[in-house]
């Protein structure tokens, strides 16, 4: 599954950009993804993710640009990219009346495995996934957590070196969560490369690296740690303030506050860094006839960041 | 609590041999938004359900607005904004017509609803898309519209079930503040998700697992449960990382988070002094070895540990 030449890209998009009439839904967006990484790639509903997707797995010709899977060149090779490629999210499309290995012979069926193939790769999958003891149930009767192996399986049925994950794991419990994460990162290990796309920060956080999309822009790719510290050093604020819902609706409207949210007996905010002083905000809140017992400064999160990024532009 | 708006006492709901709801007590006051955290299949649903009078209880008590359900349920219902997870909008009604629709099942008198209709357009930043289909809203607006049909007969308790599914953060984001104004004018909101991120957002929060309610509190309360702390770690190569930070004999749990991993340890110094030298010898570079705040996560996957010994989940190999 290593690719032979392990410092060639697995994503090579230089200037990737789609037009539909005058509506610019992708422009100019340039990244590169190692093997191996774990990538998050975010951004409003209408952003230009999934078409930026579409157009990575060759099915959507990009007006201008170039974007390159494994060195295939997504335009003039879609056949090749797509064998390169594995898909997965929620909604992937399990067959509920056929059991495990009936499901992950579909899918062997549908990637053009030789019964030679399928006869070693099935086992591998059935092991990886921990479903060697289910093979016989059907999809209908899993629950969340083994229904989400069993479709990561069959995405994995062609051995892609690149696999897409779409909100993964929305939903399941965080033990079953966090053993599908651990089964990811075991992949990336083995070279894999994984491109996720979420809206859920509980697996955003999970990336290696994270891409941030607005309006067809990609605002930012880099690690989260980077993110936090080049977006928001500082900006992220706790405060331990009453009345605490009147103190909310004031500070969103105060310039230089990017977002204002209830965090559970606290108000957490963010500031355009610079924006303020904790002393000026903390004056401006006792004008604002508001009680101010404390201003923390609190580590971050990647919807922070995110935030931030979208109420920019 | 003064002004308690929803209460469950020792609630239980079954469904043949399940115990779907098991034991359940909650109350919620007016200003007050509670969370119901947990995954799947936890019984949040059911919850609403029997808090709305949409279910009737197997045995304990509901009661809303100072009514008791099911014998008082049409007067309580009054009083009941609920948004189902899968609720139905009428796509081709536009959205002023579709809260002309709710208000009708409500029946308030046509003077008054056209009042109440043009209130909630701008309460939820609609005005603008009034006369648009429906159908043609994006997912967020129509989680937005289907907030404004639930409040339409001013509600003064809130049931919503998973109402954030698949919005995007910053319409997530304008959603949570629609609520703060509603908490500002004394509503009582009961909020259903299975995201840990979100459960930060709540004044208190139950953590349920299979129609228990495992233990309740503020967030910050939360945090404070649990035994032990969270170090963070960031090494390379992470996977030999992993596998010597999880052989240490006083780490619990590992979770790894893209280039950082989080170790859950009943001590901390134990380990902040072993880890470094272990590394050393295994030829792993060092970038970071701190304290870190636990997340809520942390705290619920310790409380899952310590209330269910037999897990319903495979264990998969971890090296």
């Amino acid at each position: 599954m290593v690719p032979a030449n392990p410092q060639s890209p697995v994503l090579n998009v230089q200037g990737l950009t789609k037009r539909f009439g005058s509506f610019t839904a992708v422009d100019g967006v340039t990244f590169q993804v190692m093997p191996g990484q774990v990538v998050g790639y975010l951004g409003p509903n209408g952003s230009g993710k999934t078409t930026t997707i579409r157009m990575l797995c060759g099915l959507l010709r990009p007006t201008a640009g170039t974007a390159q899977v494994m060195g295939l060149d997504v335009v003039q090779h879609p056949e090749g990219v797509k064998r390169k490629i594995g898909y997965m999210s929620q909604k992937f499309a399990l067959y509920d009346d056929l059991t495990v290995r009936e499901n992950l012979e579909f899918y062997a069926g549908v990637y053009d495995l030789t019964v030679q193939e399928e006869r070693q790769r099935l086992p591998e999958i059935l092991a990886m996934a921990g479903l060697e003891t289910r093979t016989e149930s059907t999809a209908a009767d899993l629950s969340g957590g083994w229904r989400q192996r069993l479709a990561l399986g069959c995405a994995l049925v062609h051995r892609p070196p690149l696999l897409f994950l779409d909100e993964p794991t929305s939903g399941v419990d965080p033990v079953a969560r966090r053993e599908f994460w651990d089964l990811i990162y075991k992949l990336a290990a083995g070279g894999t490369t994984i491109f996720v796309t979420t809206h859920y920060m509980d697996e955003a956080e999970h990336c290696g690296r994270v891409g941030f999309m607005h309006s067809g822009h990609l605002l930012d790719f880099d690690t989260p740690r980077a993110l936090k510290a080049k977006h928001l050093q500082g900006a992220a604020w706790s405060l331990n303030v009453t009345p605490l819902l009147d103190a909310i609706e004031l500070l969103v409207t105060l310039p230089g506050v990017a977002q204002a949210r209830l965090h559970g007996d606290r108000v957490q905010i963010i500031i355009t860094p610079g924006a303020w002083t904790p002393d000026g905000l903390r004056a401006r809140l006792v004008e604002g006839g508001l009680r101010i017992n404390g201003i923390d400064a609190v580590e971050p999160t990647l919807e922070d960041v995110f935030t931030l990024l979208a109420h920019r532009g | 609590m003064d002004n308690i708006l929803l209460e469950t006492h020792d609630l239980v709901k079954t469904f043949g041999a399940t115990r779907a709801v098991d034991g359940l007590n909650l109350q919620v006051g007016a200003g007050e938004m509670v969370g119901l955290v947990g995954p799947d299949g936890a019984g949040k649903t059911t919850a609403m359900r029997l808090l709305c009078g949409a279910l009737k209880p197997t045995s304990g008590r509901v009661r809303v607005a100072g009514y008791d359900l099911p014998q008082m349920v049409e007067k309580a219902r009054e009083h009941i904004g609920y948004l189902a997870q899968a609720f139905s909008l009428y796509g081709d009604l536009t959205v002023a017509e579709n809260l002309e629709f709710f208000g009708e099942v409500f029946d308030i008198p046509d003077k008054e609803l056209r009042a109440r209709s043009q209130e909630l357009l701008r309460f939820a930043g609609l005005e603008r898309f009034a006369d648009r289909p429906a159908i043609a809203l994006s997912g967020g607006m129509q989680k937005k519209l289907g907030l404004a049909t639930a409040l339409v007969h001013r509600p003064k308790v809130l049931l919503l079930d998973e109402p954030t599914g698949g919005v995007d953060p910053v319409a997530r984001e304008e959603f949570w503040h629609l609520l703060i104004g509603l908490l500002r004018g004394g509503s009582a909101v009961l909020v259903s998700t299975p995201y840990m991120d979100e459960a930060m957002r709540f004044n208190r929060v139950f953590f349920m697992n299979k129609g228990r309610a495992l233990t309740d509190g503020t967030p910050r309360g939360l945090i404070g449960l649990l035994d032990g702390h969270v170090l963070e770690l960031a090494a390379e190569p992470q996977m030999q990382a992993r596998a010597i930070a999880g052989a240490d004999p006083d780490v619990e749990d590992v979770n790894a988070f893209g280039d950082r991993l989080h170790l859950r340890v009943r001590d901390a110094a134990g380990p902040m002094s072993r880890l470094p030298g272990k590394l050393a010898e295994a030829n792993i570079s060092l970038i970071h070895l701190k304290l870190v705040t636990p997340s809520l996560e942390d705290v619920f996957m310790q409380l899952l540990e310590t209330s269910q010994h037999g897990a319903s989940q495979p264990a998969i190999a971890r090296s």
